[in-house]
């Protein structure tokens, strides 16, 4: 029983048949083809699928596409604008803030929520509010580098 | 960035490969899809140890978008997953070798052990079709634990295996050990049990089979750090299929640790199915596929003895461990306690005899195999533990107890197989003293404890083998596969590079560091070279990444390769320049007429090379593209110290890593940028073994109780600290670049500084043994069953 969803996807409107099962991440990845969102738990543990709906950071492994119907969800790769890398982009590469890339989009989008919650967060906030993001390559010590060089920037 | 005299080494260029990963544009094999494509589920056993009586698939084959269903059964003319080393017992048999099929046939010995697969029109159809599947188990006693799978009436895991032993292996000299022990002033005993690990990539194992009717050819993608050995291994041990035609990609991929080195079951029945379904076929692990059947890593239990002298100079080290190998020997499994253990036991030290004894044991477990660091993880651990303890049993300080027994003088032949080319143990002490303030730590502790908190400092003086080499010598040891690696440098006609590499890239950088080497040799931008790794049908051959090899071994590789291009545009030069070969001279992206300004650029070489027309073609073909192949010559050996400091509330049990300084020696070091983000990941995953990290099996049922990340405590933001790290430089001196490897230091000298640090700490409070993970409820235990036997 397939339903019709409709929804903005990184500023363009979309719209699919889905079954009611499906969740938001294959959403993106099977049916629009955004494989930058990843899957690495399955269980809203690892955050890797990490997206914004309607201006939050969601683990898209954990919710159904259905509840995305009408929403706004940003994805990593709606970051860019005219090819130009969004500070928080260019603050992962600046610090070497990932090496694998697996959990880089999950974690790019959850910082971004977390500056716009925390402008001015100190190491200990950053290290607290990334809790819900997994990284298995950089023991973490510059992604929180990265996430405080990428803030200073947005606030310029 | 531009060149300067070093060219790009030494520089932190930043990587090439960050622009795809941060706009989600990389390419992983999950997001690989093929049209008509068709997805895989695996039934797995729910039973640590059956017998299959039977499996009906009936009901299953006839579930909605099913189309197909295979056990073992059917895999027909299919070989086992082979070992890929070859150990011998010290009674001179070889280890025992059970088969270990691609999908269960009569018998499941572990909770995950794959026992049919599905193929559907989508994944929710596979899986759903799956639960149709009726398998009738004969349940039988299991054993997780090692020790207790040696034990007389211990559950019969294997026919081919009596008692579960895979083999009793040892290395040194047993005789001038015990005559050491003879003479001891003092000797230090200790019991060690080195927890077993889930490697975690945080991208799940994948794969994509597919078969092209018309031309008879495979292509799979997978997440594997050595595409070319995955295909070895499958087409001419487990298939039979002719190597040309099956094309392995390992596109981006997702972290491996170790854990994607392996053969595994899944993608090599995708393979053998592809054909068989004629359509493409796709497989990506959930969370729970990959700690349940993923490859573990460690899991040791050891008693170690060490002998000193009246002045504590080490005499002897006595070494008895027990090695899981769990339900099936991986691909590595057998040579990681042995060959990637036993020969680091020396450390840093000039202690003249050593034996060990190692022996290997089947369990109903998910096979262990090679984790960040593969045995040396596990010697270190020994190693610094022990003269841990026994500097406090004879109040020596720390730093002092190694201090006496550094090697100084290079080489250095351990009495346990290894020649150290060189090192320098003091200053990597000295700095990493410095570095953590060590000075300053008593009264840190007196400050912590006046807030009722338990202080402690370690030291892990690690050393580890790198770039396993050389072949010859590998193969003596019971290697079945070569250890070299290729290159290729295709210089296209305008002066720009692609570099074929057989290593491969899954979150090191190679893409940025290769570069760095091959621009810097040639003088050229690094933005001129590419580098492409982790396809078969690209890639002329390679083995792959792991071991912290890719730059000693296959960057290698790439300059010899690098050498033979500049010794032939000195024979094009020497033409255009109407000179002779031995009077050009190559710098900085020009050949030169020596002592004149008459010269050609690089790319004006290029040029004519594939635009022959002033060419000297009756002496040297067209074209500027050469291959090269290196095997080492010995390992490199990467050293450091490293020292941890934490803090322990004895109300909690609660371990805070307060401050974690890292002091290595790399060799030569291309890219500082690169080298301290490895170091940093290393320290994690070491750090995540020591205080967090603990794979749990239930002792009766077999069943894995850390099957996630609610049970399994991965490292995350909080759990860590900033890590203090630096680096010492001794060139490796065996390979042109002087580089030794940095992949796996983190990890390897991480578990024993931490380790020691809570001792030092818990000390205080009476706890004198103490096993990883260092977990809050562990330790408040700890410190209670002290307290209650005091």
């Amino acid at each position: 029983m397939a339903v019709s969803l409709a929804l903005t996807v990184n500023g363009k409107p979309v719209s699919a048949e889905v079954d009611p099962r499906t969740l938001l991440v294959d959403l993106l990845r099977n049916t629009l083809g955004l494989t930058g969102t990843h899957v690495g738990c399955d269980t809203a543990q690892c955050g890797a699928c990490t997206v914004h709906l309607d201006g939050k950071a969601v683990k898209a492994c954990n919710v159904l596409a259905l509840q995305a119907q009408g929403g706004n969800v940003l994805t990593i790769e709606g970051l860019a604008t005219n090819g130009a890398l969004h500070p928080m982009q260019a603050a992962f590469k600046d610090c070497h803030g990932l090496q694998c890339g697996f959990c880089t989009p999950g974690m790019v989008m959850s910082a971004l929520d977390l500056v716009a919650r925390h402008p001015d967060a100190d190491e200990q906030t950053i290290r607290e509010q990334l809790e819900g993001n997994l990284c298995r390559c950089t023991g973490y010590h510059n992604i929180v580098k990265a996430v405080r060089q990428g803030a200073a920037a947005m606030a310029k | 960035m531009g060149a300067n005299e070093t060219g790009y080494i030494g520089q932190a260029v930043k990587r090439k490969e960050d622009a795809r990963f941060l706009t989600g544009t990389g390419q992983y094999t999950d997001d690989v899809s093929l049209p008509r494509q068709t997805h895989a589920y695996f039934l797995r056993s729910p039973h640590a140890h059956a017998k299959i009586r039977g499996i009906d698939t009936t009901k299953a084959k006839q579930a909605p978008g099913v189309v197909a269903v295979y056990t073992g059964a059917d895999l027909e003319g299919v070989n086992g997953l082979p070992c890929g080393w070859l150990i011998t017992s010290v009674d001179g048999t070889p280890m025992n070798e059970p088969p270990h099929p691609v999908l269960a046939k009569g018998k499941v010995r572990y909770v995950g052990d794959a026992v049919a697969m599905v193929v559907a029109e989508t994944r929710d159809q596979a899986k759903d079709a799956a639960e149709q599947i009726d398998v009738d188990y004969d349940v039988q006693p299991a054993v997780v634990n090692v020790v207790a799978a040696l034990e007389p009436g211990a559950p019969q895991i294997h026919d081919e295996a009596p008692g579960n032993k895979c083999y009793t292996w040892s290395i040194g000299d047993k005789a001038a050990t015990d005559a050491a022990f003879a003479k001891a002033t003092h000797v230090t005993k200790l019991d060690l049990v080195n927890n077993r690990l889930i490697p975690n990539a945080i991208e799940p194992r994948a794969a994509v089979a597919s078969y092209s009717a018309a031309d008879e050819a495979y292509t799979l993608y997978v997440t594997s750090q050595n595409p070319h050995v995955e295909r070895l291994l499958m087409t001419a041990f487990v298939l039979g299929l002719p190597e040309h035609k099956v094309r392995v990609i390992a596109p981006d991929v997702g972290g491996g640790f170790g854990s994607k080195i392996y053969l595994y079951p899944e993608e090599t029945a995708m393979v053998w199915a592809a054909k068989r379904v004629g359509r493409p076929i796709k497989w990506a692990a959930e969370r729970s596929e990959s700690f349940l059947a993923d490859a573990h890593g460690r899991d040791h239990v050891t008693h170690a003895e060490l002998a000193l002298d009246a002045s504590a100079k080490f005499l002897a080290l006595r070494v008895h461990t027990t090695a899981a190998m769990g339900a099936y020997l991986s691909t590595f499994a057998s040579c990681i306690p042995t060959i990637l253990y036993a020969t680091l036991l020396a450390g840093q030290y000039t202690t003249p005899a050593i034996h060990c004894e190692v022996v290997a044991a089947f369990t109903n477990t998910a096979p262990v195999d090679a984790y960040r660091g593969a045995g040396r993880p596990e010697a270190t651990y020994v190693v610094e533990r022990i003269v841990h303890q026994a500097g406090v049993e004879l109040g020596i300080p720390q730093d002092e107890i190694r201090r006496r027994n550094f090697i100084r003088e290079f080489p250095y032949q351990t009495p346990v197989a290894l020649v150290y080319d060189t090192g320098g143990y003091d200053a990597t002490l000295d700095d990493a003293n410095k570095a953590a303030d060590v000075k300053g730590f008593a009264a840190r502790k007196a400050e912590a404890a006046k807030r009722g908190k338990l202080r402690g400092l370690g030291y892990a003086a690690y050393i580890e083998a790198c770039g396993i080499a050389p072949s010859n010598v590998a193969g003596a040891l019971g290697a079945r596969a070569g250890l070299f690696e290729a290159g290729e440098v295709r210089v296209h006609p305008t002066g720009s590079i692609t570099v074929f590499t057989g290593s491969h890239s899954h979150g090191q950088g190679h893409e940025t560091t290769f570069a760095q080497v091959v621009a810097t040799r040639l003088g050229i931008p690094v933005e001129n070279v590419d580098v492409v790794h982790g396809d078969t049908g690209r890639v002329l051959f390679g083995m792959g990444t792991y071991g912290s090899r890719s730059l000693a071994v296959g960057g290698t590789a790439i300059v010899k390769a690098l050498d033979k291009i500049v010794a032939k545009g000195k024979k094009i030069a020497a033409h255009l320049l109407e000179a002779a070969e031995t009077d050009i001279e190559f710098k900085d992206g020009r050949f030169t007429v020596a002592g004149t300004d008459r010269s050609k650029a690089f790319g004006e070489i290029a040029l004519a090379a594939y635009v022959p027309h002033n060419y000297p073609l009756d002496k040297l073909e067209p074209g500027l593209n050469e291959t090269a192949f290196y095997d080492p010559t010995n390992f490199t050996f990467p050293a450091g110290t490293h020292i941890c400091e934490v803090e322990i509330d004895p109300d909690t049990g609660a371990v805070d890593v307060v401050k974690f300084t890292a002091s290595d020696d790399f060799g030569n070091i291309i890219n500082p940028m690169i080298v301290e983000g490895q170091v940093h990941g290393g320290l994690a995953q070491g750090i995540g073994q020591a205080l967090l990290e603990n794979c749990v099996y239930d002792a009766d049922s077999g069943q894995l109780l850390t099957g996630s990340y609610m049970d399994y405590a991965l490292p995350r933001a909080d759990d860590l600290p900033s890590f203090r790290v630096s680096t010492q430089v001794t060139p490796c001196t065996h390979n042109p670049l002087g580089v030794k490897g940095c992949g796996e230091a983190g990890a390897i000298g991480a578990p024993a500084a931490l380790m020691n640090a809570v001792h030092d700490a818990l000390s205080a409070v009476g706890v004198n043994r103490f096993d990883m993970p260092a977990s809050p409820h562990r330790v408040w235990q700890a410190i209670q069953s002290a307290k209650a036997s005091a």
